[in-house]
């Protein structure tokens, strides 16, 4: 089993802090990973203009580097910001890392007065069309291109690389920040099956295995949507699928729910939008997770949710204060994090729960399947 | 050695040790009650009388010669109309143990006058195809227990149902919703049917027992078990019984029973599980059905429309059709109309290589509510041996075949498949149709397995009994004449059909469990299954474990 931290916070702060509660976690992961995510970005050295598509990677060479930026020239993307990590690479256990890379660009000009959803599609296909150049002998590893968003992810121990990246040192905060401490083990490790996974600025993250990821994956695929690729994880469908409910069904965030674990056929006769649901359990019924989960994740909002698997077979806390608030799969994570809450209302959902952050982080919402679903019409 | 002529010889005639099934008589054990003789149902033994000469050795004696007895004993009859299937009636009623037919293993000299009057063999039953199945050989390996939480069968909720009807994909689905457009009606089932047998084909007793065991699943045990009727209608009190809604309503080439569907109609109280259309029967790919002059009694004649006693072929195609493309397009949406747009239509057809083509005709027909695909080990009541056993495509390469397909088109949530055609063949029913499921079909149907765990049926693959045409089934569950079927308590038989479902929904919960399955039917998981057999695993592409 693996071990999930994030945090949300008004004020950026370092990913640092989040790794500490990884390691307060530590019992419940191998080691054999680390991915971060951080969104709401803010620079030591560079005034971030949160309209820059950031893209994260890692150059496993030299050749994979200068093709990266290549590439990024020809398509007329201009650099603004290149941050460079005050690396120990003695910390990674793997050699063949050229470069990490996290570079603000401003997007060509054609794009520059479109819609946010030409632009989002562009920076999809950019993001797909890097992923390719990967070769064989110079690999080349893409996780995130998107506004305001970066990401990380290495094998290893989470605090070990941090140390390697040094991220204690405030060159580099957010404002929300995932992280999660193992690499993919049920299948090949691979770096794209480390969580979390992203897809067009939505982002979730897991512990505990999907084991109806095949027919799930199938439909995916056979959607033919762009970006529906990889599943190098278990884990990527629900990244997909959260992509999926709020981009190409339009639904509201509580429909993933819904989609992901249905009531089943008696409570929904006694809900009352019973015959719309059901429907939509049919109409979705590919969807349907399987096996013991906990689903962390961000919207390009800053919102952040957490929903459990039908069963609750797997833990995890919410817990916090005005301004700042946690979710992690141990109380001890949340108490690495956030130390100076009342740790009397930390909040454990249930099955039937979707745990809401606004970015306001005020308070928690918390939403159940039995309340009505804010649709906006007809259903 | 004696002259020719004396002994009297046709070309068919053959002795006992030629016969594939051969009655071992004990007569020191027989009382000649004659149980056995009455009962048997193809007049295959007699009572005969038989003289034993004494020789007698009297050296002084004046007279000359031997004396002789007459005795009573039980023979078998070597004429090929009346050999011994097999079935063993003889022995259950037997009440010494002095009699029972054992499988002959000389070489079955019959099969060779398998055509007398220029008639071809016909028979009941399926594919005289003996030894596991290819759903047999396949495991389910992927065991969710050290990276998981292990579900518990016996305690955790599993939801196993499936869906038969038509379902739309996520953004039609939404779209109709807003717009108030029609949406297909569906059915949440248990995924393992009870298959097209129908009222004629079966006995009264037989097919009382299977809805009242049906009716029992739905309302007392909460399993949502369908059945459907086969060709040949649907005895009008349960079309105008609120049971309605447990039965699958066969539409087949012959329409049978149709006039008295039609008429019942306005007067029903609830609404079919949906509408079967049959353009092909695994068994006998390019046969209508067919039910012999021997089961056509009063009452079948009653509800099917037509004379007493005469022989019942179904055209092999719906005759007013012309194509499959008219077939959807007519059938699918008249009868889809006459059920006001409210039950599933979907086509039944044999599995056959051609069997992508009518999917993709499906796929684009928004009435079109499925699809069952029925295999070369498919059952039935009477058709040519010819075309059980050599004709036919297998059912798991098809279905897989045509799962591939609509995942290739991202529809594989939209059209159910259904796999029929020796499921439980050898008793494995759960595991085989789980094997199907994650070869990607929605569902199964069972129909010679219901006969035999359900009834008793005594056929087999070794060609015993599966006499279900001649209307002579021994334990009553394909005959019409009351004095067979009266053997069949319907009550018995429902009462096997509670405990063939709870059992099956507890094997089925064996099965998802390791797997880490228990929200949704795993269809198309083929990750989880494997064969030992590296040809069979990369034409279903799964794997190959050894």
């Amino acid at each position: 089993m693996c071990r999930l931290a994030l945090k949300t916070a008004r004020e950026p702060f370092s990913p640092y802090e989040v790794l500490t509660a990884m390691e307060a976690m530590k019992e419940g992961y191998d080691g054999s990973g680390l991915g971060l995510l951080l969104r709401g970005m803010e620079f030591e050295d560079f005034k971030y203009n949160p309209r820059f598509p950031i893209l994260s990677g890692i150059a496993h060479t030299e050749k994979a580097w200068y093709r990266m930026t290549d590439y990024m020239e020809e398509m007329e993307y201009e650099l603004k910001y290149d941050h460079r990590f005050a690396m120990r690479p003695e910390l990674i256990e793997a050699k063949d890392r050229y470069r990490y890379f996290m570079r603000a660009y401003r997007m060509p000009v054609e794009f520059r007065d479109e819609s946010d959803e030409l632009r989002e599609a562009e920076l999809l296909r950019a993001r797909l069309a890097l992923r390719n150049l990967s070769t064989e002998e110079d690999p080349l590893t893409i996780f995130s291109f998107y506004p305001d968003v970066a990401m990380i992810k290495e094998v290893g121990w989470p605090m070990q690389i941090g140390d390697a990246l040094c991220l204690h040192d405030g060159q580099l905060k957010s404002r929300v920040c995932m992280a999660q401490g193992r690499q993919n083990t049920n299948y090949d490790i691979n770096l794209y099956a480390c969580h979390p996974f992203f897809i067009q600025g939505i982002s979730t993250m897991t512990n505990g295995e999907n084991t109806a990821f095949v027919p799930i994956r199938d439909w995916l695929v056979g959607r033919n949507l762009p970006g529906y690729v990889g599943y190098h994880s278990d884990s990527e469908v629900f990244t997909h699928i959260l992509h999926y409910t709020l981009k190409h069904l339009g639904l509201p965030l509580q429909a993933y729910k819904h989609i992901i674990t249905p009531l089943s056929t008696g409570e929904l006769s006694r809900h009352p939008q019973g015959d719309f649901l059901t429907g939509l359990r049919q109409a979705c019924k590919r969807l349907i997770i399987d096996g013991p989960n906990a689903v962390i994740g961000t919207l390009p909002d800053e919102t952040c949710l957490l929903v459990m698997d039908q069963k609750k077979l797997r833990p995890a806390t919410v817990g916090g204060r005005d301004g700042v608030w946690g979710i992690a799969s141990e109380i001890c994570g949340i108490q690495a994090m956030i130390p100076d809450r009342d740790p009397s209302l930390d909040f454990q959902p249930m099955r039937e729960h979707t745990v809401i952050i606004p970015p306001h982080r005020k308070e928690l919402e918390i939403w159940s399947q039995y309340d009505r679903l804010p649709l906006p019409q007809a259903a | 050695m004696v002259s020719v002529r004396s002994v009297t010889l046709t070309p068919s005639s053959l002795t006992a040790t030629d016969l594939p099934w051969i009655i071992e008589h004990r007569e020191d054990r027989c009382t000649l009650c004659g149980n056995c003789t009455a009962i048997c149902p193809k007049g295959a033994i007699r009572l005969s009388h038989m003289r034993q000469r004494l020789p007698r050795l009297d050296v002084f004696g004046s007279q000359r010669g031997s004396e002789y007895r007459t005795f009573t004993g039980i023979r078998q009859e070597t004429d090929p109309a009346k050999l011994c299937i097999g079935c063993g009636m003889c022995a259950m009623v037997c009440p010494n143990e002095a009699i029972t037919p054992v499988a002959g293993t000389n070489e079955n000299r019959t099969l060779f006058f398998e055509n007398r009057k220029g008639e071809p063999m016909k028979r009941g039953g399926r594919r005289n195809a003996t030894g596991p199945t290819l759903l047999d050989r396949i495991v389910f390996h992927r065991i969710s227990m050290l990276t998981d939480p292990a579900l518990d069968a016996g305690r955790h909720e599993f939801t196993a149902t499936t869906t038969l009807g038509r379902v739309l994909s996520p953004e039609e689905f939404l779209k109709r919703t807003m717009n108030g457009g029609w949406i297909p009606p569906t059915r949440e089932i248990f995924p393992f049917i009870i298959g097209s047998m129908s009222f004629g084909a079966l006995s009264p007793n037989m097919w009382l027992g299977l809805l009242q065991g049906v009716a029992y699943c739905n309302e007392v045990l909460g399993l949502p078990v369908v059945m459907c009727t086969g060709e040949g209608g649907c005895p009008p009190w349960v079309l105008r019984s609120p049971y309605l809604k447990y039965i699958i309503l066969q539409i087949a080439s012959g329409y049978f029973g149709w006039d008295e569907i039609i008429r019942a109609i306005p007067e029903m109280q609830c609404l079919p599980a949906a509408i079967e259309i049959k353009y092909g029967q695994g068994a006998k790919p390019g046969d209508g059905g067919l039910l012999m002059w021997h089961k056509v009694s009063k009452l079948i004649a009653r509800l099917r429309g037509v004379p007493e006693g005469v022989d019942l072929p179904s055209p092999p195609v719906h005759q007013t059709l012309y194509s499959i493309e008219e077939s959807v397009m007519k059938m699918v949406q008249t009868m889809s109309m006459a059920f006001h747009h409210q039950v599933p239509v979907y086509p039944k057809i044999s599995a056959s290589t051609s069997a992508k083509a009518v999917l993709n005709n499906l796929v684009r027909n928004p009435y079109a509510a499925g699809l069952v695909i029925d295999g070369i080990d498919g059952g039935t009541g009477a058709a040519y041996n010819i075309s059980m056993d050599a004709t036919g495509h297998p059912v798991a390469s098809c279905v897989r075949d045509c799962y591939l397909e609509l995942a290739k088109q991202g529809m594989q949530n939209e059209i159910p498949l259904f796999a029929a055609g020796g499921i439980g063949k050898n008793g494995n029913v759960a595991q085989n149709g789980m094997a199907m499921v994650m070869l990607g079909a929605s569902g199964v149907h069972l129909g010679k397995y219901m006969m035999q765990a359900a009834a008793g049926c005594l056929g087999n693959e070794k060609n015993r009994c599966n006499v279900c045409n001649l209307g002579i089934c021994p334990k009553g569950i394909t005959s019409q004449n009351p004095k067979l079927y009266r053997r069949l308590d319907p009550d018995k038989v429902a009462e096997r059909v509670a405990e063939i479902y709870m059992s099956i929904n507890t094997e089925v919960k064996k099965i998802m469990a390791p797997l880490g399955r228990s929200q949704s039917l795993p269809i198309g998981m083929s990750d989880a299954i494997g064969i030992a057999d590296k040809a069979a695993a990369e034409r279903l592409r799964i794997s190959y474990i050894c």
